[in-house]
C-alpha cells in the first residue's frame, strides 16, 4: 500500500452481503455499496487487526477505510487487491487501489 | 405437465450468466433438442458476484472473464449456439435507461425473430438486474406489430408466486434431461459450490431427501407475461 502513497490512484471500495441476503439467507435485507474508480490520492497507508485486518488510508480531507480482510494479492499489472472472504469463499468486502482505472466491463479490457 | 415441441426459434434474456441455467436448464435443453434454434441475451458478466467459488477461484477482477467461460460451457451444454453479450455491468442494470437496453434487445428480436422469449416475470425476479432486464425485455416486444410478439415465458424468484400469479401456464417435466440440466448448472463453478456440495448431498441421501431434490430439480414452471394494449 505504502507504494500508492502520494500519488492519484484508482480505488474499488466495495462491501456486500448479496442481493439475496434478505430472499434467502434469513437477513433483514441486502446490503450493498460500492465505488469503482475513485480517484484518491493518500498521505499515510496502514493495516491493523490479525486476519480479519483492518486498512485505514489517510487522506487530507477524509478516510478511507474497510474492516474484514483476509486476503491479497498483486496482479501482474501491480495492482493492489484486499478482500474479505466468509468461510464459504464468498466476498464481503474489498478494497482495491490501481494506478490505472478498473475496467467496466471484461469486454472492454479485451477490446 | 405441458409438452416441450420444436418451437421456431428460442430466445432468452437474462441478466448474469447462470440465470439461464438456475431453474430453466431441462426446459432450455428440451426445446434444443427438438430442433429449437436458441439465442440467449446475456446483460452483464455479473462482475459484482459474491460467490468466488470455495476455495476462491477468483478475485473480483478475474471473476468476469472466468463467469464467461462458464457462460460458453453452459451454452453448448444447453445446445444455445448463439451468445449475445450486451456488456453492462452487474447491479447497474436498473440504472440504465431502459428504453436503451430494449433497443438493443428488439434489435435481436427482430434479426432472429423468436416464437418464445423467456425472462424474468417482471417485477418478480428478486434481483433488481432481473427486473430490469425482464422490463427492458417486454418495452422491447411491446414495439412490435402485435402479430410479431413472441411469448413471453416468465420465471418467478419470488417465494409462492402462485399467490400472485395462480398456478404456472407451463409445468415443465425435466426429469428425462436431468443430468444434463444438472450439467449446465455445474459449468457455473464459480457460483455454485456450495449449492451443489448441498444436492449432491441430498441425492446421495436417499429416502425423502432424494425424492425432494429430485421433485424440484425436475420442474420447471413458467407464467405467461401478457400484454396488454
Amino acid at each position: 500500500m505504502n507504494r500508492f502513497v502520494g500519488d492519484d490512484v484508482y480505488l474499488h471500495l466495495e462491501t456486500t452481503n448479496g442481493a439475496y441476503a434478505a430472499h434467502r439467507f434469513g437477513q433483514p435485507m441486502a446490503v450493498c455499496a460500492y465505488i469503482r474508480n475513485g480517484r484518491v490520492r493518500f498521505e499515510r497507508a496502514a493495516i491493523a487487526g490479525n486476519r480479519p485486518y483492518r486498512v485505514g488510508l489517510k487522506m487530507e480531507q477524509g478516510w478511507i477505510y474497510a474492516e474484514g480482510l483476509t486476503d491479497y494479492e498483486v496482479d501482474e499489472k501491480g495492482r493492489l487487491l484486499l478482500a474479505g472472504h466468509d468461510d464459504e469463499g464468498r466476498l464481503a468486502v474489498a478494497l482495491q487501489l490501481s494506478r490505472t482505472p478498473w475496467p467496466m466491463s471484461a469486454l472492454e479490457e479485451e477490446a | 405437465m405441458a409438452q416441450v415441441e420444436k418451437t421456431r426459434h428460442l430466445l432468452l434474456v437474462y441478466p448474469h450468466p447462470d440465470d439461464e441455467s438456475f431453474g430453466k436448464a431441462g426446459t432450455v435443453i428440451l426445446f434444443t433438442r427438438a430442433g429449437t434454434p436458441a439465442t440467449l441475451i446475456c446483460g452483464t458478466l455479473g462482475e459484482l458476484g459474491r460467490n468466488m467459488g470455495n476455495p476462491p477461484i477468483a478475485n473480483r477482477e478475474t471473476l468476469p472473464k472466468i463467469r464467461r467461460k462458464e457462460l460458453e460451457q453452459a451454452c453448448e451444454i444447453l445446445g444455445i449456439s448463439d451468445l449475445r453479450l450486451l456488456g453492462l455491468r452487474d447491479k447497474t442494470v436498473e440504472f440504465e435507461d431502459p428504453e436503451r437496453v430494449a433497443d438493443r434487445i428488439e434489435a435481436v428480436i427482430r434479426e432472429v425473430k423468436p416464437s418464445i422469449l423467456m425472462t424474468y416475470y417482471p417485477g418478480l425476479g428478486v434481483h433488481p438486474d432481473h427486473d430490469a432486464m425482464s422490463n427492458a425485455a417486454v418495452i422491447a416486444v411491446k414495439r412490435l406489430p402485435k402479430e410479431e410478439r413472441p411469448v413471453i415465458w416468465g420465471s418467478a424468484v419470488v417465494h409462492e408466486p402462485e399467490k400472485i400469479l395462480g398456478e404456472p401456464d407451463f409445468v415443465i417435466d425435466v426429469s428425462s434431461v436431468l443430468e444434463e440440466k444438472l450439467a449446465a448448472m455445474k459449468a457455473h463453478r464459480s457460483q455454485f459450490s456450495g449449492i451443489f456440495a448441498r444436492v449432491e448431498e441430498a441425492l446421495a441421501a436417499g429416502g425423502q431427501a432424494r425424492e425432494e431434490a429430485l421433485r424440484l430439480l425436475g420442474t420447471e414452471r413458467y407464467w405467461v407475461y401478457r400484454i396488454d394494449d
